[in-house]
């Protein structure tokens, strides 16, 4: 469960003060699928990064599951986003050179526990690949390599993902495809789903849309 | 499992093989780095072995004598005080002392051997028949010079094995006849052969003289009315009588020369041991200025290998940004970058090694000078490499663990 509370986020540029996130709160339950929209510099992008963990708020109160990360030091941040966070980027941001399975083993090399082969193997088998597991980015087409990405992303059985336009480099065939195997997971599995998006048909797939203006929740 | 050494190796290997010239070249660096390290320091070793080797032939127990005083390396006469000629006359003075059992003087002078048509240029020594006490079991056949020689000033010669070779074409020239400085001399034994002396210099072909045949007829030695010699071997009794020796002979010459007390010798008494480690401190002076100037270009390779490396990362910050997003810390990264930093620097080292082993050999083999490839330089040059991928690597790599996640995410 997410619990945010009066959230801001402070840029300082050269001499101007942004403030990207002016006090947003927001609760999200287990096994929500929310979509978090807004025109571009509307902070929904800080919101996320502040969500995933990538980044720290400049004040306010955000609780993960019970547990308060917004005054976390880096390296535990890294940790809770290695056991609890997936995530899934809109260019997929797999690593050229280095097979599927071994792109969906990569958050397993920073978590403890054996059988990261297996594993990985599991995590893209659920994502229809498994005929693909030692081929590279540049053998997969485009859809395969999102698919990938999401295998990643569940590797380590988090309770969230999180995605960001997952279907913003995709032609609209493929992104159904996508976002039906968003839905399928989201149902068997009960991850908790947050969408980043600016288009409002992707978000219409969401039990619930937040949508974010000049830093604050509309 | 956390991200262990296995891995961290195989995803740098992976990482420098995608830019397989890149890696190259920089390898490149560090190859040619160690490789002159280990070249040039085996030609100081080389160098310091074969002077070590040269000098214990000479025998433990001499003592040489020269005149000038030469304690602070300063040349015969240049500001190093007074020079006076040690004679002849002053040679047979020092007969007898405490602890000496036999003292060779020497007269030095290059001359020409002609035998028939062939000729050939050579170090004549003019000695007496204790030069063969001095240095025992150096004839190989024939006689030596004997007292008989000396007294009579006898035409006789005792001819080093290189000219053997040169003059006589290995035939052996015992009782045949050669011109020195055009002067008929007779041969009366060969000398053994005792290996080349390094820096190309030959042992083998000096030649030796009665020592009063070669002041009057082949060197132009006499200061006034003396007869000067170039050098005085003395031979102590026996390794515990060297000091007693020394001491001996200073003070005898010191009385000669009539230097008072507090004045500064105007001749050198140096003990084998002295010019052993005289000899033995400027090649390893040699080897150290060697090992640095190789140094330095392991050190440009060095800043090479860091260049690129701050190059990968900033190419490869994307990558970085997704590492630290699903999970990796701060010294995940840091070893990620150092790793592949190592395996450039030691798999270069390996190389260079390989190479700078290579190129001694091939230069021992030519024959120009000799070389020692030491297992101390060989360990040393890897831990240079090793530490030069550590101290260089260290940089980039740090500025990649310190990456913003999500600033690296974003980054064109």
């Amino acid at each position: 469960m997410i619990e945010i509370e009066n959230i801001t986020k402070v840029y300082q540029m050269g001499e101007t003060e942004v403030r990207a996130l002016d006090g947003v709160s927001l609760k999200i339950e287990d096994g929500e699928w929310v979509a978090i929209t807004g025109p571009s510099g509307s902070g929904k992008s800080t919101l996320m990064a502040i969500l995933g963990c990538l980044d720290s708020p400049t004040s306010g109160a955000y609780k993960l599951d019970g547990i308060d990360v917004a005054k976390m030091r880096d390296d535990q941040l890294a940790a809770v986003r290695n056991k609890k966070i997936g995530f899934v980027f809109q260019q997929f941001n797999l690593l050229s050179r280095t097979s599927a399975v071994e792109n969906v083993a990569l958050p397993l090399l920073y978590a403890s526990g054996n059988h990261q082969r297996d594993r990985a193997t599991a995590a893209l088998a659920a994502v229809g690949l498994s005929d693909r597991l030692g081929h590279r980015p540049n053998e997969l087409s485009g859809g395969q390599q999102q698919r990938v990405a999401i295998a990643r992303a569940l590797v380590t059985e988090p309770s969230i993902v999180l995605a960001d336009e997952p279907t913003g480099n995709l032609d609209s065939k493929t992104g159904k495809e996508i976002m039906a195997l968003f839905d399928e997971l989201h149902r068997t599995r009960g991850i908790t789903v947050i969408f980043v998006t600016h288009d409002p048909a992707i978000a219409a797939n969401a039990q619930r849309v937040i949508h974010i203006q000049d830093g604050m929740i509309a | 499992m956390r991200l262990n050494f296995s891995q961290n190796v195989k995803s740098a290997l992976r990482a420098l093989m995608a830019n397989k010239l890149r890696s190259a070249l920089t390898m490149l660096g560090i190859v040619i780095g160690v490789g002159s390290v280990v070249a040039l320091l085996s030609v100081g070793t080389g160098a310091q072995a074969s002077i070590t080797g040269q000098i214990s032939n000479i025998g433990a127990n001499v003592i040489t004598v020269y005149s000038g005083s030469r304690n602070n390396f300063t040349p015969s006469g240049a500001g190093g005080g007074a020079t006076a000629p040690l004679t002849y006359e002053e040679v047979q003075e020092l007969k007898g002392l405490a602890g000496v059992a036999a003292v060779s003087p020497q007269v030095q002078s290059r001359q020409t051997l002609k035998y028939q048509s062939s000729q050939t240029s050579a170090q004549v020594v003019g000695v007496e028949p204790d030069y063969a006490t001095v240095h025992p079991d150096q004839l190989d056949h024939g006689r030596f010079i004997s007292a008989a020689d000396v007294t009579n000033k006898s035409r006789v010669v005792v001819v080093g094995s290189q000219i053997v070779t040169d003059l006589f074409g290995g035939l052996d020239p015992v009782g045949k006849s050669i011109k020195i400085n055009g002067i008929l001399f007779q041969v009366i034994g060969v000398m053994k052969e005792q290996g080349s002396g390094g820096f190309g210099f030959s042992r083998d072909s000096t030649t030796y003289v009665p020592i009063t045949t070669a002041m009057a007829r082949l060197s132009n030695t006499r200061v006034g009315n003396q007869k000067s010699v170039s050098t005085i071997e003395v031979s102590a009794s026996n390794s515990d009588s060297i000091d007693t020796a020394l001491t001996a002979l200073k003070t005898k010459l010191r009385t000669l020369h009539k230097i008072g007390v507090g004045e500064t010798d105007d001749f050198t008494v140096q003990s084998q041991s002295d010019i052993l480690s005289a000899a033995t401190s400027v090649a390893s002076t040699l080897t150290v200025f060697l090992g640095a100037i190789a140094g330095i270009s392991l050190v440009v390779g060095g800043i090479g290998v860091m260049n690129i490396m701050l190059v990968s990362v900033t190419e490869r910050t994307r990558e970085i940004g997704l590492r630290k997003a699903v999970g990796a810390r701060r010294r995940d990264i840091l070893y990620q970058f150092l790793t592949e930093t190592l395996v450039l620097s030691i798999v270069g080292g390996v190389i260079g090694i390989v190479i700078g082993a290579a190129i001694s050999t091939a230069v021992s083999a030519s024959g120009v000078m000799t070389t020692v490839v030491s297992p101390e330089s060989i360990a040393l040059a890897f831990g240079f490499s090793a530490a030069i991928g550590i101290f260089f690597g260290l940089y980039p790599a740090n500025r990649a663990a310190g990456l913003k996640p999500i600033e690296a995410l974003r980054y064109e």
